[in-house]
């Protein structure tokens, strides 16, 4: 069991990193809002956590809290602007911000460039993934109970119809994608922190698609869907490695198969029978 | 220097138009935003180079692999958004199901064609690789005007369909109402696949016409259009062809004088700075979505 363990432990914490990334677009998805920049909010807290770590001599748990905040700042600000886009335009103007976000950290001299940024302290180990990953998902759960649950699935369902009761749709948005971005900081601080070494490639447009692509199998509003599909999207290529460089078709296929026989994910699955 | 740099983004946007069409296209007709579209174009300049070192003249090889791109772009519909379309999906659900497809045929090209830059067989372009044509104080290859050529005869060709044609007039019908369309006795599926070969084609076009510019034909140079694309389609409006053509030509110039005048590190962020100034400030482009259903 510890060999085994030991054996695949970096693929452990990936999974733990990528459900913390799932969960956190699955909070945003949730108030109805198709923004794709959390590739952008994972590498903007990233680059500040791990400098901080590295120039100032940071802890872990700094670099979590400011990462974060920084995450949660960049996104309350992209927020004013893109309030009244909605759908497919929300979410091509929020690739953009992730474009425009890669390309700064490709040119600024912080960060290093495109070469990356490197000699991280590797000390985000599997408890640390973990512990967040249990603290997120409690937070969630005792979330999901309240008030504020149902202006969000009230928020998704009918935004007029919501507003006719009375919520504040434009505060429940503004509060989603916040939320949403300060985790998927977290996630970027223990992913810089668990590699050693970052570059403006790994919170590009494919890390995104990665991270929706794991949230929408998983089941968007299901916080448990959503990390069996970010486990189950990591596992995937590294179980069909005998099919050597055709193992990418295997991936597309069984993604869609399951967006085609699935339609409410894999949490659909179970959800249906309930 | 600035009319030779505004020669040079002319033949950029030239071809930046025909990928960025086959967004608008599908969007137009369909609401649906196609992440597969890159990958088409990725795979078609791909099939040219296998065309080509198959012993084919390169002429052929072009219209065999447009018309491989747009038949990929039928099984597309049918594999991905076809089913989709029958159980009202919404907008999430068919893009997650384009990057599917979009992933697998990545997949078969990586197998077929491994990693790293492919390049056309030496000869290929004939006279047409040698040599350079001045006009004044501009001065071109035989390439650039072909590419120029090809690439505006494609979108004439498609503005005589879009405007005289039944098929036209089906398209724009079922992109303004699909259901009263459906209900006038037009066939929907048949009209959708139409449209989603010539998309396909055109994008597939694309990518060759950029595989023989540059010479090199890779995996990634889908991913590196794509979202360029999609700020064109934003900057033109989405839905309007006519915008997708203008926003690709603004952008061909505003890359080619930025490398030139500014600084070339920060291209693309002028792209996507664009883009987003416009998607706060004027969502519907510089032509909005009318201009597809009245083109």
């Amino acid at each position: 069991m510890l060999a085994w363990f030991a054996a695949h432990s970096k693929l452990i914490d990936q999974i733990g990193i990528n459900a913390l990334l799932a969960l956190s677009l699955s909070i945003s998805l949730r108030s109805g809002q198709l923004a794709l920049a959390q590739a952008a909010f994972m590498g903007i807290a990233a680059y500040v956590g791990a400098i901080g770590a590295v120039e100032a001599h940071w802890n872990l748990p700094l670099s979590l809290v400011i990462g974060s905040l920084c995450a949660a700042i960049a996104a309350a600000l992209l927020a004013l602007p893109l309030g009244r886009l909605r759908g497919v335009f929300l979410a091509i103007a929020t690739i953009g911000f992730g474009e425009i976000a890669r390309i700064v950290e490709i040119n600024v001299k912080a960060t290093g460039g495109a070469e990356g940024y490197a000699n991280i302290p590797n000390d985000a180990n599997t408890a640390w993934i973990y512990g967040t990953l249990g603290i997120t998902g409690a937070l969630i759960l005792i979330f999901e109970r309240s008030r504020a649950a149902l202006a969000i699935a009230a928020t998704r369902e009918d935004e007029s119809a919501a507003r006719g009761v009375g919520i504040d749709v434009t505060a429940v948005r503004f509060g989603a994608l916040v939320a949403g971005a300060a985790l998927a900081g977290c996630a970027g601080v223990l992913y810089a922190h668990a590699n050693y070494f970052i570059t403006p490639s790994d919170f590009g447009f494919a890390r995104m698609e990665q991270i929706l692509v794991g949230c929408v199998i998983g089941g968007v509003t299901s916080s448990l869907g959503a990390v069996i599909g970010a486990a189950v999207m990591t596992i995937l290529p590294e179980s069909v490695r005998f099919l050597a460089d055709y193992r990418e078709v295997s991936t597309g296929a069984i993604l869609l198969a399951i967006v085609l026989f699935a339609p409410d994910g894999i949490a659909g699955l179970w959800q249906r029978r309930a | 220097m600035l009319a030779q740099q505004l020669a040079n983004g002319l033949f950029l946007g030239a071809v930046y138009a025909l990928f960025a069409i086959g967004y608008t296209l599908v969007f137009g007709v369909l609401d649906i935003l196609n992440l597969a579209h890159a990958a088409i174009f990725m795979a078609t300049a791909f099939a040219a180079i296998a065309l080509v070192g198959a012993g084919l003249p390169l002429a052929l090889a072009i219209a065999i692999a447009v018309v491989f791109a747009g038949l990929l772009g039928i099984a597309l519909d049918r594999v991905a958004f076809a089913p989709l379309r029958a159980r009202n999906a919404g907008t999430l659900v068919p893009l997650i199901s384009s990057i599917g497809v979009a992933i697998a045929i990545g997949g078969v090209a990586r197998g077929l064609f491994g990693p790293g830059e492919h390049r056309f067989p030496s000869g290929t372009l004939g006279p047409l690789g040698e040599g350079r044509i001045h006009l004044g104080a501009l001065a071109f290859s035989g390439l650039d005007i072909v590419i120029l050529g090809v690439a505006l005869a494609l979108m004439g060709t498609l503005a005589y369909v879009m405007r005289a044609t039944s098929l036209g007039r089906a398209i724009r019908a079922v992109a303004e109402d699909r259901v009263a369309a459906a209900l006038l006795g037009l066939d929907l599926e048949r009209t959708i696949a139409l449209t989603f070969f010539i998309a396909s084609a055109l994008g597939g076009a694309a990518g060759i016409l950029i595989g023989l510019q540059y010479d090199s034909v890779s995996l990634e140079m889908g991913s590196r259009i794509e979202l360029k694309g999609l700020a064109i389609v934003i900057l033109g409006g989405m839905g309007s062809i006519t915008g997708a053509v203008i926003g690709a030509f603004i952008l061909g110039a505003v890359e080619v004088l930025s490398v030139a005048y500014i600084t070339s590190s920060y291209r693309d962020a002028v792209a996507f700075g664009v883009m987003f100034a416009i998607l706060v400030l004027r969502p519907s482009g510089l032509l909005g979505k009318r201009a597809l259903r009245t083109a």
